[in-house]
């Protein structure tokens, strides 16, 4: 007995044959890292129009910020990048530091830049991880995941977080880096080129990871600049551009790396990128290592929520300046100046700027980030309008967007 | 077809134990190991969606890989609400996400389970402001709690083993007349 057909449903051809619909991608989508939106308008399986929806993940960091000292916002930065966490913290107190003209002893800039290169490192894994699953490589994922534990779990021995660090203080570090820290890390750097290659291995010459990523998504070097990007995203499209090496903060100019670049401007050439910033990023932590000077790894004169140091600072009982004795609010030095700043770092995702308007109250009157992941998503249309939609994936990926960087 | 007579019809032998409770005697005896297999079948195979939604969702990640490996408790990541038993809520969840929260924990079939991961999802965390809801349990009932900013893997595994604890202790979730 057949059943009887009460009602046929149309469905839309993918012929490609002039009859558009509308397709909502989103927000809640394994392959769109976190919540990202996409509207798209599709003829067939083309992509004709691709508008991204941002704000699923607002929660408000810069009117946070206006309420809280610059020290206390540096528990905000943790949550932007989360992947990279580290490398955010590093950019907010560069810019407080240069805002209220704080000096950072060397120890403390080598260690920055230690770290910074460990949550590159961290940052690069996850997104080839991720990248690779979103385009159908299930193997990458574990074993970029195994050497991701690694950095996570030397993360923790130096301040006892593994994702979420406010770690670096304004003016230095929190907490010196111990023995065993340098020595796992120095074991760690020196196999990781070899397990670079193992990635390397499983892709770089797959015949689908090749299909799906040459020629895929490609951006002229023109393009790029016109759609603001930064990072790899920009070094893959031909454009030699880094902050670590023209405006370089930190111990970033005291140790030798190069700046990978590719001319050919696609998925692939963005990835072969990131691959190369891997290595550059073993050979910083590496050249960092032997330079580590002694010394003092937080300035004396740091307006900072920090332990003071023994014989340095004395603590008077029932003293308000500092309250229980531990913590003194930057706000209660008293002396800040008036104006805007604008600084700008090298994050895993391209470039992280933080803008402040001080009116000397110890609190920013307007903290404003600019977010690579933001201007990332902008050049999703660029990417993926006339491509096909199994490449908006590819797409979306080789982006690396972070999206409670993007809606902060 | 021939009549049946009413002498024929089968009723049920039921019992009057107290004024308008009747039981069939004997019934315990096989609806109690099957509440247990029932039970141990469901607490056996949570199978999460994944609702990644801000920095917990790469612990849950981790979770899932090759360190701490969450199949080990026949947990397998679900892309789909109408596959997954449980919604483990990993971040921030705005007021802008909200009812699309609501719309996919609506969709799950039951018996279905909400795992709030981390302060934010737990109570909002630090993110008091304009944009964020403080707390997932506002719009959706939560099973297990686990807090951390965020919550190491470990304790996304603690939370789970709470809610398998949980899941053994129900009487009858299966039936119609629970």
């Amino acid at each position: 007995m057949t059943r009887p057909i009460t009602k046929t449903v149309e469905v839309p051809v993918a012929d490609g044959d002039g009859e558009r619909y509308t397709l909502k991608m989103g927000p809640q989508h394994p392959a769109t890292h976190g919540v990202l939106r996409v509207d798209l308008e599709l003829d067939g399986e083309t992509i004709i129009k691709c508008s991204p929806q941002v704000g699923y993940l607002h929660r408000g960091f810069d009117k946070i910020a206006e309420n809280r000292t610059y020290a206390q916002s540096l528990i905000l930065t943790d949550r932007l990048d989360y992947i990279a966490a580290m490398a955010n913290n590093v950019g907010y107190c560069v810019a407080v530091e240069k805002l209220l003209d704080v000096s950072v002893p060397l120890r403390a800039k080598y260690i920055r830049t230690i770290v910074c290169e460990m949550s590159r490192i961290a940052s690069h894994l996850l997104w080839l991880a991720t990248h690779a699953l979103d385009i159908g490589a299930m193997t990458v994922f574990l074993y970029c995941f195994r050497e991701r534990e690694v950095m996570l779990d030397l993360f923790e021995e130096l301040c006892g977080a593994r994702l979420t660090f406010s770690y670096p203080r304004i003016g230095g570090v929190r907490q010196d880096v111990t023995r065993n820290f340098i020595d796992v890390l120095q074991r760690f750097v020196a196999e990781f080129p070899m397990h670079i290659e193992e990635y390397e291995t499983l892709i770089d010459t797959n015949r689908i990871w090749l299909k799906r990523t040459v020629g895929i998504g490609v951006l002229s070097a023109t393009e790029a600049l016109e759609l603001g990007l930064t990072g790899a995203c920009l070094r893959g499209s031909g454009v030699d551009y880094d902050i670590r090496k023209h405006r370089p903060y930190d111990a970033y100019d005291l140790v030798d790396f190069e700046v990978p670049i590719s001319d050919d401007g696609d998925i692939y050439a963005r990835y072969r990128c990131r691959m190369e910033e891997l290595r550059q990023s073993a050979r910083i932590i590496q050249q960092c290592i032997d330079q580590l000077p002694p010394g003092p790894i937080i300035s004396e004169d740091a307006p900072d929520l920090v332990m003071p140091l023994q014989g340095q600072r004395k603590v008077e009982a029932g003293s308000s300046t500092y309250g229980t004795g531990l913590i003194r609010l930057l706000e209660e030095k008293g002396e800040f100046p008036v104006g805007d700043i604008y600084v700008s770092t090298e994050v895993p995702k391209g470039e992280l700027g933080f803008y402040f308007i001080s009116d000397g109250s110890g609190r920013p009157y307007r903290m404003h980030m600019r977010s690579p992941s933001f201007i990332h998503i902008g050049a999703l249309p660029a990417l993926a309008e006339g491509s096909m939609i199994a490449d908006l994936i590819a797409n979306i990926g080789t982006l690396d967007v972070v999206l409670g960087e993007c809606d902060r | 077809m021939g009549e049946i007579k009413e002498s024929e019809v089968q009723e049920p032998a039921l019992i009057e134990i107290a004024d308008g409770v009747k039981k069939i005697p004997g019934v315990n005896a096989v609806l109690g190991p099957l509440n247990m297999l029932v039970n141990w079948g469901r607490a056996g195979s949570i199978w999460p969606m994944t609702f990644g939604l801000a920095c917990c969702a790469i612990e849950m990640m981790d979770a899932g890989a090759s360190t701490n490996d969450l199949d080990r408790f026949g947990i397998i990541f679900r892309a789909s609400p109408r596959q997954a038993d449980c919604m483990i809520v990993a971040g921030t969840l705005t007021k802008k996400m909200s009812p699309v929260l609501r719309r996919v924990y609506d969709q799950m079939p039951e018996p279905r389970y909400v795992l709030a991961m981390g302060s934010c999802a737990c109570s909002g965390g630090v993110f008091n402001s304009y944009a964020v809801t403080q707390g997932v349990d506002t719009i959706v009932p939560v099973d297990v709690y686990v807090p951390g900013c965020p919550p190491r893997p470990a304790a996304l595994m603690q939370g789970l083993i709470k809610l398998q604890e949980k899941i053994l202790q129900e009487q009858y979730r299966w039936s119609l007349w629970r």
